[in-house]
């Protein structure tokens, strides 16, 4: 029988949910043994080349790719893992949430502290560009979400239980340290 | 200012817990509460600024900003709504130039939402300066535009005929109409003022004033139904210092009215029945807790506990009954729902924002100022007075076993006749759409929005405290209307600004739900939105008061009674959408930069 | 000792003196029942709702009610404990509640709360409201996206004449916790200090200060809140 298959994604995060799963230490030969690994930063496979079992997602959605890779992702994964604080509910990109999006562009290339050298205001709107959305969403607002592993990162404790409980169907072993939102 | 403030807080004996008078008679002198007068109130009384500002900042018709020389306040009931308000609200922000919020460069006229007035059966209302004007069309806006602009007085801007009943007298003068429809026990006209305190209160016991009372088997005539003599019987033998008699005259449900009625047709009953309650319970002071809605009946209603005082009904040794001390003041609110709400009442009474309290203690034991009070409805303390005159078994024969006497109903909506109509309890469904010439109903709105919505299928179902209880309010809507966006919506609208915000529940569920609903409204529900619904409104239930347990009736009941106004609206195919709607998400950053949003690039 | 009465939580039998609110009647008897706006001492306000519990049918809340002789008290079943939950998460969502980057981080309470109930995400959409800091006083900021309107500091931390420092401003969805701003910008640092221990969460915050204590060392991270009452 093939192993089950996973992807991994960052989408608006900073990989630190990514560090945290390789944070597993000496487990992460066990995982091999158990898992394939397809579309993910991790093997730098871009793009799906078949159906995946388990996709993990790093971090909420902040523009219009962010959106269109965990669409993606919800129609080649079986089973979909919001993984960490900005995935479920946006992190500290989700701060800017509720201030107008021109007020955020417009500190970030013009007004802010340490701009410098844009002097005539050019504002980035090249084609090529993902576009912001008005606020950053978390991932269970786009597409649905199956399983949450909240922190900042997860803990690799969390992170390595609930890919095995996920790849062999034992139950979830949750004790209380490993569920944290730092 | 410094000197007002001064004496006006000297005239309420330096008193914190008479704030609300303080600060509603600043608001009438100079239009709004400014820094300074904070200020000085905050010194004089001995509180911190943010403590006498946390009492401003609770009641809607208080400001810390100049409100307009004329201030209006334009009613948003789903009524308003079915007779034309949106035509009269464009009329006044395109007269005047602004819109809803704002006021006139020229500080003239500033325009404001408000809940309920208490005019259901006559909308469009709206107040202008604690003055009603009712019936309103896009010509009568107008006409009253002009008359603002040239600076004419109140009397002048009401130059019509005066309302019905009587709200023709000098003292009143107001425009609003009585309707009166059906007169039962309290208010016919067959009842001499002052005879029970005359006649019978000299040859009674206050212990055999309860035992009528309870014989009678009357509860509560608010709502919520608790039997009136047991609540005079704990208050009496409850120990205190003093023992209070507070009247709740803050009809703040929507589509209410009939309290207004009362006190405007029969004032003298009310005061009877709190100084009777007085008497029985050992009283030393009633209040009539009155909306501020309502503040064009107080030189009116001082006239008549001024008379009543003439007359020896009121003040010292009432009716030759050695003791009998007992005299009525009137406090006002300043536009609060929940302050309807007994403890919440209560607090506003001390001054406080209207957080309802903890209970228990009740206010029998703790009510005012910590001392033993019973608080009651307007028509409980009316029907009292008919109680003891006649007998508390001659009541019994009025309505049901366990919903004994009448019911006077508030009734608008889509019908002939809107009005107040005194009807004995048990009447049905079907019988009262019959009486007040209603046709094609699609529904009825009994008891409020803290109430139900019913539909045809329960038309059969009877008025009283084990089927259909209500406080009064029954609004009618019929087949043309929009239930869920016109009615749902604004209930539920209304339910979040009027929050007092202290429990977690009700400050945040009801905004939750709401959101919901307008999302399902949008055509972005699937099938798990209303099992949403339904589960998480549970969670208001844990609310500290009744406002906060019946938050989400509207949506519950609806959901019950219409399911199928709600599936049309579902995706029925679609298991999951949260309404992320990607053109709407990137409009605005694409527009900042000068960019043409392209979806299919990537 | 000669008003001890019994009363039964979810069928255990306990003991208690008469009047003692029940939150504390059942802490002396090794239950836990959770709470959020309530501190010893202090006068309870059922804001918070989350000491639910249900007693002859209807729901109270344990921190304002008073145990009595014969009183049973439904405080751990499913359904009770389901609602406390959803209350939890209602509350995550109607604030800006960013734990990663907060100071209170493992210290705070409703975290605390999420811990125990094992809230992996709220059931009910983010809110994201925009809301202010208040940071006029030299001595303390106030953040206004963590509060829980707990009215904890508002009940507590007054000056020697008694007027409040912080009073509620406005109603319903709009509420706010303010701090006046001529008393914020004498407040020493006693105050400042005492007004932040008593805040739940990361709301109140003592300036320059803060992480001090490392991940691993703080109240919450090893056991659950209210580890020091179970029996």
């Amino acid at each position: 029988m093939s192993k089950p298959v996973i992807a991994t994604t960052s989408l608006a995060g900073c990989f630190g949910c990514h560090m945290s799963l390789l944070d597993i230490d000496e487990r992460i030969l066990k995982l091999i043994e158990l898992v394939e690994f397809n579309k993910s930063p991790i093997d730098d496979i871009k793009t799906f080349t078949k159906a995946v079992d388990i996709g993990l997602i790093e971090g909420g959605c902040c523009n219009s790719e962010n959106v269109e890779v965990l669409k993606s992702f919800r129609k080649n994964c079986k089973i979909l893992v919001s993984v960490g604080e900005c995935a479920i509910m946006g992190g500290l990109p989700a701060l800017r949430n509720g201030i107008p999006i021109e007020e955020c562009l417009h500190e970030a290339y013009i007004g802010g502290p340490t701009v410098q050298l844009n002097t005539e205001g050019v504002m980035p709107n090249d084609d090529e560009l993902p576009m912001l959305l008005d606020r950053v969403y978390p991932c269970h607002e786009i597409v649905k979400i199956d399983y949450f592993l909240p922190g900042c990162p997860p803990r690799a404790d969390l992170i390595w239980e609930a890919v095995v409980a996920l790849v062999t169907g034992d139950p979830l072993k949750l004790p209380y340290e490993v569920v944290k939102f730092d | 200012m410094e000197n007002t403030v001064k004496q006006l807080v000297e005239k309420y004996g330096n008193d914190r817990s008479r704030l609300m008078d303080i600060l509603i008679d600043i608001q009438e002198t100079t239009g709004y509460i400014n820094s300074e007068a904070i200020e000085e109130i905050a010194q004089l009384l001995a509180m911190s600024r943010i403590d006498v500002e946390q009492t401003i900042t609770f009641y809607h018709f208080f400001s810390t900003k100049p409100k307009g020389k004329y201030a209006v306040y334009l009613n948003t009931s789903p009524v308003a709504y079915m007779f034309g308000r949106e035509a009269v609200k464009e009329t006044f922000e395109k007269e005047l130039g602004i819109k809803f919020g704002d006021v006139t460069k020229d500080g003239l006229v500033g325009l404001y939402d408000t809940p309920c007035i208490g005019m259901n059966d006559q909308e469009p209302a709206a107040i202008i300066n604690h003055k009603i004007f009712t019936r309103l069309t896009p010509y009568r806006v107008r006409e009253i535009v002009k008359l603002m602009k040239e600076g004419k007085n109140m009397d002048e801007l009401r130059n019509e005929s005066y309302g019905d009943g009587k709200n023709h007298l000098p003292s009143l003068r107001s425009m609003v109409s009585s309707n009166i429809r059906r007169k039962g026990m309290i208010l016919s006209d067959d009842y001499q003022s002052g005879t029970v305190i005359r006649d019978f209160l000299p040859k009674m016991s206050p212990e055999s004033v309860i035992a009528e009372i309870k014989h009678s088997h009357i509860r509560g005539r608010g709502g919520a139904g608790f039997p009136t003599g047991l609540k005079w019987e704990f208050c009496r033998r409850a120990k205190g210092s003093k023992h209070y008699v507070v009247c709740n005259a803050d009809e703040g449900e929507p589509g209410t009215f009939k309290d207004r009625v009362i006190l405007t047709e029969k004032p003298e009953l009310v005061f009877e029945g709190m100084a009777l309650a007085g008497y029985a319970i050992g009283g030393d002071e009633g209040i009539l807790y009155l909306r501020y809605e309502y503040r064009y009946l107080n030189n009116y209603l001082l006239e008549v506990l001024q008379n009543m005082r003439d007359n020896n009904l009121l003040g010292k040794n009432i009716s030759g009954i050695e003791g009998f001390d007992f005299d009525i003041r009137i406090q006002f609110g300043a536009g609060s729902y929940v302050c309807g709400e007994e403890t919440a009442l209560l607090e506003s009474l001390e001054g406080k924002r209207g957080e309802p309290r903890d209970k228990p203690p009740f206010p029998v034991e703790k009510g005012y100022l910590g001392q033993p009070t019973i608080v009651n409805n307007v028509e409980t303390f009316a029907t009292a007075v008919r109680i003891v005159q006649n007998g508390g078994e001659w009541f019994t024969q009025f309505g049901t076993e366990d919903s004994t006497g009448t019911k006077i109903l508030s009734i608008s909506g889509d019908c002939m006749f809107p009005g107040v109509y005194e009807v004995n309890w048990g009447f049905n469904v079907e019988d009262m759409l019959n009486m007040v010439g209603a046709y094609e109903v699609q529904a009825v709105q009994v008891g409020g929005p803290s109430g139900t919505l019913i539909g045809p299928e329960e038309f059969h179902r009877t008025l009283g405290y084990s089927d259909l209880s209500t406080g009064g309010s029954m609004i009618i809507f019929n087949k043309q209307r929009n239930l869920l966006r016109d009615v749902v919506v604004n209930f539920m609208e209304f339910f979040i600004d009027e929050s007092c915000g202290s429990c977690s529940t009700c400050r945040n569920m009801t905004q939750v739900l709401n959101n919901k609903l307008k999302k399902i409204l949008v055509g972005k529900g699937v099938p798990k939105d209303l099992i949403d619904l339904k589960s998480w409104s549970k969670n208001l239930i844990a609310s500290r008061c009744g406002l906060g347990q019946t938050a989400a009736n509207p949506i519950i009941s609806s959901l019950k009674n219409f399911p199928h106004l709600y599936s049309a609206l579902i995706q029925k195919d679609k298991q999951f959408d949260e309404g992320f709607d990607m053109e709407k998400a990137i409009q605005a950053s694409c527009t900042y930069v000068g960019r043409v949003p392209n979806l299919n690039h990537h | 000792m000669s008003n001890l009465i019994k009363f039964k939580i979810d069928g255990t039998e306990c003991m208690a003196e008469s009047g003692k609110y029940i939150v504390e009647a059942a802490a002396d008897n090794g239950i836990f029942i959770p709470t959020l706006c309530n501190m010893k001492g202090v006068k309870p306000k059922g804001a918070c709702r989350v000491c639910t519990v249900r007693i002859n049918g209807r729901l109270m809340t344990s921190c304002t009610t008073p145990v009595t002789d014969g009183m049973e008290i439904e405080s751990h079943s499913e359904e009770i404990e389901e609602l406390r939950k959803s209350i939890v998460e209602l509350l995550f969502v109607s604030g800006n509640h960013f734990c990663p980057a907060c100071e209170k981080s493992g210290n705070c309470e409703l975290q605390a709360l999420a811990y125990l109930y094992q809230m992996m995400v709220p059931r009910f959409p983010y809110e994201f409201p925009l809301k202010a800091v208040d940071a006029h006083s030299p001595k303390i900021i106030k953040d206004q996206n963590r509060c829980i309107f707990c009215k904890r500091c508002i009940k507590t931390i007054k000056d020697e004449e008694g007027r409040s420092y912080f009073a509620f401003r406005n109603r319903g969805h709009k509420l706010e916790v303010v701090l006046d701003e001529e008393m914020g910008n004498k407040m020493d640092d006693e105050t400042a200090i005492l007004a932040m221990n008593n805040c739940p969460v990361g709301s109140i915050l003592f300036k320059e200060k803060g992480f001090d204590v490392p991940i691993g060392k703080r109240k919450y991270d090893h056991k659950p809140i209210g580890s020091e009452i179970k029996l």
